[in-house]
């Protein structure tokens, strides 16, 4: 397994490479250093815009460049691109349907030590609620760079989830293909299936060998994009087993959970457990004590698991 | 700008006012009193200043405009359909089930509308944004955006002016269209925004004073922005409700339709209006 590598460093990476080939323009909110996008600024300074701290400006003037058909990616701390900027992202950006791609760094809670001020676990829910807009949460570096060149491509706004903390990587590039909106079935399973996105993909494949070593048969599924869902995927994984664990580092209130729950509530052929923020704000602490502390790690899946299958 | 070309504006311009009005009132629900404080400048715009065409609302090398106030759009869709946009029935539709023409600016449906606006502040951020593409890629056209003196409350105005600024984006002009009045009342008694010229001039812009209904003074004030180099802001002095007596400086009108007897009053006053602009082109 290759070293272990936050989603915003591939993030800023890839954004640099695809600004060889396409054109773009990139804005950030005086925050490019930790999103990355100055990886792109040094490179293309042409095409970079750093707003300074003023988040809706930065948003509507990436609509307004949009609007003249080049897209525009935007980037900040998700609390402030998806927080701050909110209305500008509905009005400016998802209602007229121009291709802004807001590229949040720093979702969720492993923003660690900064605490409850900076730890967003409510963007999916906000995002996945704009009419016009899709959601997107790559899990590793690999998905990363593949998902963003499928969101460049993509003519229409999009909220892409990115982290600050640094996560094992298991997708390898080029192995296979990511399509927006297509779930991915990392390993079969017949007793429950855990759908999983962003970081908690990585956690789910390591709970997965611990149900195994108990005579749980687990499937694992990354829905890296949660809007449009799978409904396909998921409805077919429902039948199949019967029980589906989602894990996500967001609120279990309007994310993933919700988003999976809509889709098997329909058949009513599965069970169903939601791994997540459970309506409280964070804390203060390193990203990797609070994974722990919030139960966002192998053994809380583990532990929903064998209770959602009452063993 | 010749005397010829002012009669015509003012003709134009009476014509927008009642159309807006019409508009306005056929949809039961509107703004009114900002349609007809902006409506000169609009005019000035569609009839005299602006490269575009309205067969071809998407032509790439059009100059842009961004009603950031967009609330005032009875006037840009009356300027639109007089322009051939698109006809002048669909101002009847006006905020009606199935109609084109939304409550607010729609660039997806209507054409010549550069830009979805609405929601205060953020049009004038997204003009920046285009201004700064062109600027970036070298492109000669302008984009020209009009804001109200209520909507410059909005802390993103001043961000997008500092953006304007620190991007030296000398192809922007802003409009801002100081009718002194908001929808609870007086800008000074609300939350007062003057004095206007001196916050843009602080914050990098080139600022000019005029009165917004004089279309010399508005032909004038944009030569002198293009020359200045800078992001431009012409303060526009304006009448809300200009053209209608009983609306004329009442804030009462920001946001309301007339009823009947209302609008039979303000239709022949702006018909009459219209009727001595249109002698007048004539008479020289």
């Amino acid at each position: 397994m290759a070293e272990k590598e936050a989603t915003r460093a591939a993030y800023g990476r890839k954004l640099a490479e695809l600004g060889e080939k396409h054109d773009f323009y990139v804005l950030d909110a005086d925050l490019s250093g930790s999103t990355q996008t100055a990886v792109f600024a040094k490179k293309y300074p042409e095409r970079f815009f750093n707003c300074g701290i003023a988040e809706g400006n930065m948003i509507s003037v990436a609509a307004g460049i949009a609007a003249t058909g080049v897209p525009a990616f935007a980037s900040s701390f998700a609390m402030f691109a998806c927080g701050r900027a909110f209305e500008q992202i509905r009005n400016s950006v998802a209602y007229p349907h121009l291709p802004v791609k807001i590229c949040a760094s720093h979702a969720g809670i492993t923003v660690g030590e900064d605490g409850a001020t900076h730890q967003f676990c409510e963007d999916i829910a906000i995002m996945r609620a704009l009419p016009n807009m899709t959601v997107v949460c790559p899990a590793d570096s690999a998905s990363t760079e593949a998902l963003l060149e499928e969101v460049l491509n993509f003519d229409g706004p999009v909220y892409m989830r990115l982290g600050r903390y640094s996560v094992p990587q298991f997708y390898t590039k080029g192995e296979r293909e990511f399509k927006l909106g297509k779930g991915i079935v990392l390993a079969d399973g017949k007793d429950i299936a855990i759908v999983a996105t962003g970081i908690m993909v990585a956690a789910a494949m390591e709970a997965r060998a611990e149900l195994q070593s108990i005579g749980i048969d687990a499937a694992v599924i990354d829905i890296h994009t949660i809007k449009p869902i799978d409904e396909a995927l998921i409805k077919e994984y429902a039948a199949k087993t019967g029980a589906i664990l989602t894990a996500e580092e967001h609120s279990v209130i309007g994310g993933l959970g919700d988003a999976v729950a809509s889709v098997i509530a329909e058949d009513g052929n599965a069970k169903l457990a939601k791994l997540g923020i459970n309506d409280v704000y964070g804390t203060s602490a390193p990203a990797g004590v609070l994974l722990e502390h919030y139960g966002l790690n192998a053994a809380g899946i583990v532990e929903k698991a064998k209770k959602l299958l009452n063993k | 700008m010749e005397r010829n070309t002012v009669l015509e504006l003012k003709e134009k311009a009476a014509r927008v006012r009642m159309l807006s009005v019409e508009a306005v009132y056929g949809a039961k629900s509107g703004h009114p009193g900002g349609s007809l404080s902006i409506a000169d400048v609009i005019t000035y715009l569609y009839f005299e200043r602006m490269n575009l065409d309205p067969n071809d609302p998407a032509m790439e090398s059009r100059d842009r405009f961004v009603l950031s106030k967009g609330h005032c759009c009875p006037a840009l869709y009356s300027a639109l359909a007089i322009k051939g946009y698109f006809a002048e029935d669909e101002l009847k539709k006006l905020r009606k089930l199935g109609g084109m023409l939304q409550g607010h600016p729609d660039m997806k449906g209507i054409p010549g509308i550069d830009m979805s606006t609405g929601s205060l502040g953020q049009g004038f951020s997204a003009a920046c944004g285009m201004a700064a593409v062109a600027k970036r890629k070298g492109y000669d056209w302008r984009v020209y955006t009009a804001l109200g003196d209520g909507e410059i409350e909005e802390g993103q105005v001043w961000e997008a002016a500092m953006f304007a600024n620190q991007y030296k984006l000398n192809n922007i002009i802003a409009f801002i269209d100081c009718n002194g009045y908001q929808i609870d009342g007086a800008v000074s008694d609300v939350m007062d925004p003057n004095p206007v010229d001196e916050k843009f001039r602080a914050f990098g812009w080139f600022a000019q004073v005029i009165d917004g209904h004089d279309f010399e003074a508005i032909d004038n004030a944009v030569n002198a922005a293009i020359e200045s180099g800078k992001p431009a802001a012409i303060i526009c002095k304006t009448v809300k409700g200009k053209g209608v007596s009983y609306m004329e400086n009442n804030y009462t009108w920001h946001g309301k339709a007339p009823k009947d007897d209302e609008y039979a009053i303000a239709a022949k006053e702006l018909e009459e209006a219209w009727i001595k602009a249109k002698e007048d082109v004539k008479n020289g």
